[in-house]
């Protein structure tokens, strides 16, 4: 695997196999050193255009499990506030010598024009861009899905017969996308709800179920439910009437979560706003995978980080 | 030049009856000892010994399997390659023998990384080594306590190790080379 950079581009096999990998990365977690020298000697360079706790977090964990050194650009305090541009920022990180550049950014398709666009010659792993997609998100919430269902069994599987219902933000959502890609090639059957105001034109076309009635999704007994944050940094319009309105439509309540089967999963991909999508008590349940996602991040990251930083070209 | 047979099926299972006498004859008996294969084969052969020595001593057949994928130093010339589980038997490799199973040894790089990869697991009071077959150059101080055959083979040849439970039959055979 040369880059990451979508879900959309993997093919069952090569998703399954990335989810296999994490698994093996995972176990070193376990173990009394819990760290590998398997990338010794290189480079990670995470480039965060935009904030982030755990993704950035995770991946500077991984990298460092792996023995890989790990230099870190926030755009806040770093020079991209003096004006400088994506290319010249990229540029003279690479010229440091990296091996591989972690982004995140608020333009989508900023990972596939590092990829693309002959500035670097570094792997790149698309941590975040814009509205577009969030790849090792969708891969660790996938392998947390498998995890549960499937426990120790999980390798060399898919997520054939899963439901999953992911309500909220879809439109801002690039977690979402990822999702949708991923769960689709995996077998797992995607209703999405939210009001018609959240949702992308042109979501007819993906291959999901859409629904405005968070509690006609829920009657139907999914076997995941995924709350999405409110972005309400992207949001430059009004897209609901106010928060007491979305939360009382669209929130995962006492009430809602209440009537969730008994090994209903619980997701969030972070960061909760709790009162408004999902309330405390769901998050704070036993059926909510919030934290396992968190640390089954760094082994998908791990397994991303060494897939793509090993191997002969091809 | 079509592959020359070296082991058949009858060879395969009296080399590694002979290796599990002589590991439980330089172990002094069975405490203490673990066998850890290294996939995919080494595995195989690890399970197929500690048959033999639960046979000969129960009790003393823990077996378990050590991936050193994410320890060879080869990993930026080769194409990847996927980790396999590794599995440490109940009670750890802390102050055990460990015997590492592999089936063929050649330049000695798989073991290096084996070696490396014990370490995180725990401290064993002594690491050997058995395989099935040496096949000589050697890239690195590293010799086998057990082995089933020697076979002196030129680089240019290959030895194909096939087993039963991934392959159909048991045999070792050399093939390649000048014809």
């Amino acid at each position: 695997m040369r880059h990451l950079l979508s879900t959309r581009d993997l093919s069952r096999d090569d998703a399954i196999g990335i989810l296999d990998v994490a698994e093996d990365m995972a176990d070193v977690a376990r173990r009394a050193v819990p760290k590998l020298p398997t990338l010794q000697g290189r480079t990670v360079a995470n480039l965060f255009f935009e904030d982030s706790t755990r993704t950035r977090l995770s991946f500077e964990a991984a990298a460092k499990r792996l023995s890989a050194d790990v230099i870190t650009l926030s755009a806040k305090g770093s020079s991209v506030q003096k004006g400088e541009g994506l290319k010249d920022t990229v540029q003279t990180i690479a010229a440091m010598g990296v091996d591989a550049v972690v982004i995140r950014h608020g333009a989508s398709g900023a990972a596939r024009t590092l990829a693309d666009g002959g500035w670097i010659d570094a792997a790149v792993v698309n941590a975040g861009d814009g509205t577009h997609e969030h790849p090792t998100q969708g891969l660790l919430d996938a392998y947390t899905m498998r995890k549960a269902r499937h426990g120790d069994a999980s390798r060399g599987r898919d997520l054939e017969g899963i439901r999953v219902v992911i309500v909220g933000d879809i439109l801002h959502s690039r977690v979402a996308r990822s999702n949708v890609w991923l769960l689709k090639t995996l077998g797992a059957d995607v209703t999405l709800v939210a009001p018609a105001t959240l949702l992308p034109t042109g979501v007819g076309t993906w291959p999901v179920t859409v629904m405005h009635d968070l509690d006609d999704a829920l009657a139907a007994k999914p076997d995941v439910v995924m709350m999405l944050r409110i972005q309400s940094e992207r949001m430059h319009a009004a897209f609901f009437p106010n928060e007491r309105e979305y939360s009382r439509e669209w929130g995962l309540d006492d009430a809602r979560f209440s009537r969730l089967g008994p090994d209903t999963m619980v997701m969030h991909p972070g960061p909760m706003i709790r009162g408004l999508e999902i309330s405390a008590a769901a998050a704070d349940s036993a059926r909510s995978l919030v934290l396992d996602q968190v640390t089954n991040g760094v082994s998908i990251r791990m397994a991303v980080l060494y897939l793509v930083l090993t191997g002969a070209a091809a | 030049m079509p592959a020359r047979p070296v082991l058949q099926q009858a060879d395969i299972e009296r080399a590694l009856t002979r290796i599990a006498h002589e590991i439980l004859e330089s172990n002094r008996g069975s405490s203490d000892l673990v066998l850890l294969g290294i996939p995919t084969r080494g595995v195989l052969l690890a399970e197929r010994l500690g048959g033999i020595l639960e046979r000969l001593e129960p009790g003393s057949g823990r077996v378990g399997a050590l991936d050193v994928t994410m320890y060879r130093d080869d990993l930026r010339s080769q194409p990847t390659r996927s980790p396999q589980p590794t599995r440490i038997p109940e009670g750890g490799i802390d102050g055990k023998t460990v015997v590492l199973v592999d089936d063929v040894l050649y330049s000695g790089r798989t073991i290096r990384a084996a070696l490396d990869a014990l370490g995180a697991h725990g401290r064993p009071r002594a690491v050997r080594l058995a395989v099935l077959v040496d096949r000589g150059h050697r890239e690195l101080p590293i010799r086998a306590d057990f082995v089933g055959k020697n076979l002196p083979s030129a680089a240019s040849e290959r030895v194909n190790v096939r087993l039963r439970e991934t392959d159909g039959d048991d045999a070792v055979e050399i093939d390649g080379g000048e014809s």
